[in-house]
């Protein structure tokens, strides 16, 4: 496992990092993913410039009546800053932060390369596999063993995404902020992460989920003001108790009428799909009414709505179900 | 400015180890783990799975727990790195170690200096854990022979023994 030969830089300015990268010169954040990547030879940048050295982009700020996370906080300060672990309407993404990985990686771990991680799929991983998202002609999950794969979305790759952060800020109806040599742009999670497709290929072979271009650096969260008068949760299912990836999960955001209606719902899906998923028909199903148990029935049929198992991994589905219930039972009286 | 790009040959590198200044000169590629161990002969520090999944390197880095497998010794100029040889003072035990010892806190031994070491850094933050902090906070290292229920026996132990010599 030893890994290839690079040259190595600390940043100092976001400028001078933007106007060095592209495909063989990465930018680096906690390494959790990239340093395994590269020591299982499945990456081999020449250069890797340091984020962490950066002066910005390491705390939480109040904006426009949210919150602007910076994307080279680790995920132990997020879970642990008082502006983020008192709001009641982060509850799901501290939820999130939490389940995700052992506190080792947590304090290693960025924001932002949580967003950014590639796949843990067992033929992705495997550097003897061709397999398709690494540039290789097919999917071997699709007829393979598919048990931790996707039921939403379809090929040509069935790898689940692995963030847990994502699923719950795609609830929260959280932005991205990126910057390029040309100047910054902002684009709402759900227009961030993209399914991957024979059409978008970057030139080391791999197909990406984000439009994230390869001299921009995500570097900035931006959460907006409307979940902070709802409520939100984050149900994720695990075969360990701890330290592992979603099976499934759910996050909810949810803003109650004082009658006790759903007068917003956004629900999102993590370990289905190849992006963090948005669950519309379950949203459709709860707006309006309330939380009773009937609604509550209806929201977990909508909520796997269009699903398609492979062999290994219709447990899913009703995993699903089960995890949307959750979390919606936590609003309600009983 | 431009970025400074060191390497990709071997790089002269001053890493704070134990309360000691070391000077190596090693390549960019390589892991703060693979430096302490074949570089500076520190070799409690354990290589387990090497793609930070098993805890067996767990190491202190300012304070926190990390896996030094997964960090490249070029980022860790600059910060207070503890290892296991540094958890003793002199020929005495940590409370963390002798609670291990006393109760049995493993079984082949392999996963312990990654063990202890998280114990001793948990303690430092939460010096009067719950079972469910300990539980927690010990997460991410995994013991193959299962001896769980020792290591979590040893670190509540250790609290005590902690909290009586504070007292």
């Amino acid at each position: 496992m030893t890994i290839h030969r690079f040259a190595h830089a600390d940043a100092a300015s976001l400028q001078e990092v933007v106007a060095a990268l592209d495909e063989t010169c990465l930018p680096l954040g906690g390494g959790t993913d990239l340093v395994a990547m590269m020591k299982a030879g499945l990456m081999a940048p020449e250069r890797l410039v340091n984020l962490k050295t950066l002066p910005d982009h390491h705390g939480v700020r109040p904006g426009d009546g949210g919150w602007r996370i910076g994307a080279l906080m680790t995920l132990a300060d997020l879970a642990a800053d008082p502006a983020v672990a008192e709001a009641p309407a982060l509850a799901s993404l501290v939820e999130a932060v939490l389940d995700s990985a052992s506190p080792q990686l947590r304090t290693m771990a960025t924001l932002g390369g949580n967003l950014l991680q590639r796949p843990r799929c067992w033929y992705f991983r495997n550097p003897e596999v061709p397999c398709w998202r690494k540039g290789g002609r097919r999917c071997f999950a699709f007829r393979g063993e598919n048990k931790y794969h996707t039921l939403l979305g379809g090929g040509p790759c069935y790898a689940p995404h692995p963030s847990d952060p994502a699923v719950a800020l795609l609830a929260l109806g959280a932005a991205v902020r990126l910057s390029g040599p040309a100047g910054d742009r902002t684009l709402a999670l759900d227009d961030f992460y993209v399914t991957p497709t024979r059409d978008a290929q970057r030139a080391d072979g791999y197909h990406p989920v984000t439009v994230l271009a390869p001299d921009e650096v995500l570097v900035e969260v931006l959460i907006p003001g409307s979940a902070a008068n709802a409520r939100s949760a984050y149900v994720k299912l695990m075969e360990r108790g701890v330290w592992d990836f979603a099976l499934v999960s759910v996050a909810v955001n949810l803003a109650l009428s004082d009658a006790g209606q759903v007068a917003a719902a956004r629900v999102a899906l993590g370990g289905v799909a190849a992006v963090p998923w948005r669950a519309t028909e379950a949203e459709e199903a709860l707006l309006g009414g309330s939380l009773t148990p009937e609604a509550i029935d209806r929201a977990a049929e909508a909520v796997v709505a269009g699903t398609r198992p492979l062999e290994h991994n219709a447990y899913k589905v009703d995993q699903l179900k089960a995890a949307l219930r959750q979390a919606l039972r936590r609003w309600t009286a009983d | 400015m431009a970025l400074n790009f060191r390497g990709p040959d071997a790089v002269p590198l001053t890493l704070q180890i134990n309360g000691e200044a070391h000077q190596v000169l090693v390549e960019p590629r390589r892991t703060l783990l693979s430096v302490l161990r074949e570089e500076l002969g520190l070799t409690g520090t354990k290589r387990g799975c090497g793609q930070g999944q098993c805890g067996a390197c767990t190491v202190i880095l300012d304070g926190e727990t990390a896996y030094a497998c997964l960090t490249l010794a070029i980022e860790c100029e600059g910060r207070e790195i503890v290892t296991i040889e540094g958890i003793a003072q002199g020929d005495a035990l940590h409370p963390v170690q002798a609670a291990f010892i006393q109760h049995d806190g493993y079984q082949c031994g392999f996963c312990t200096p990654g063990q202890v070491v998280s114990a001793v850094a948990l303690l430092a933050h939460t010096p009067q854990p719950s079972e469910a902090e300990i539980r927690a906070g010990m997460a991410g290292n995994i013991c193959r022979c299962g001896a769980y229920p020792a290591i979590i026996r040893s670190v509540r132990a250790a609290a005590e023994t902690m909290a009586e010599q504070e007292g």
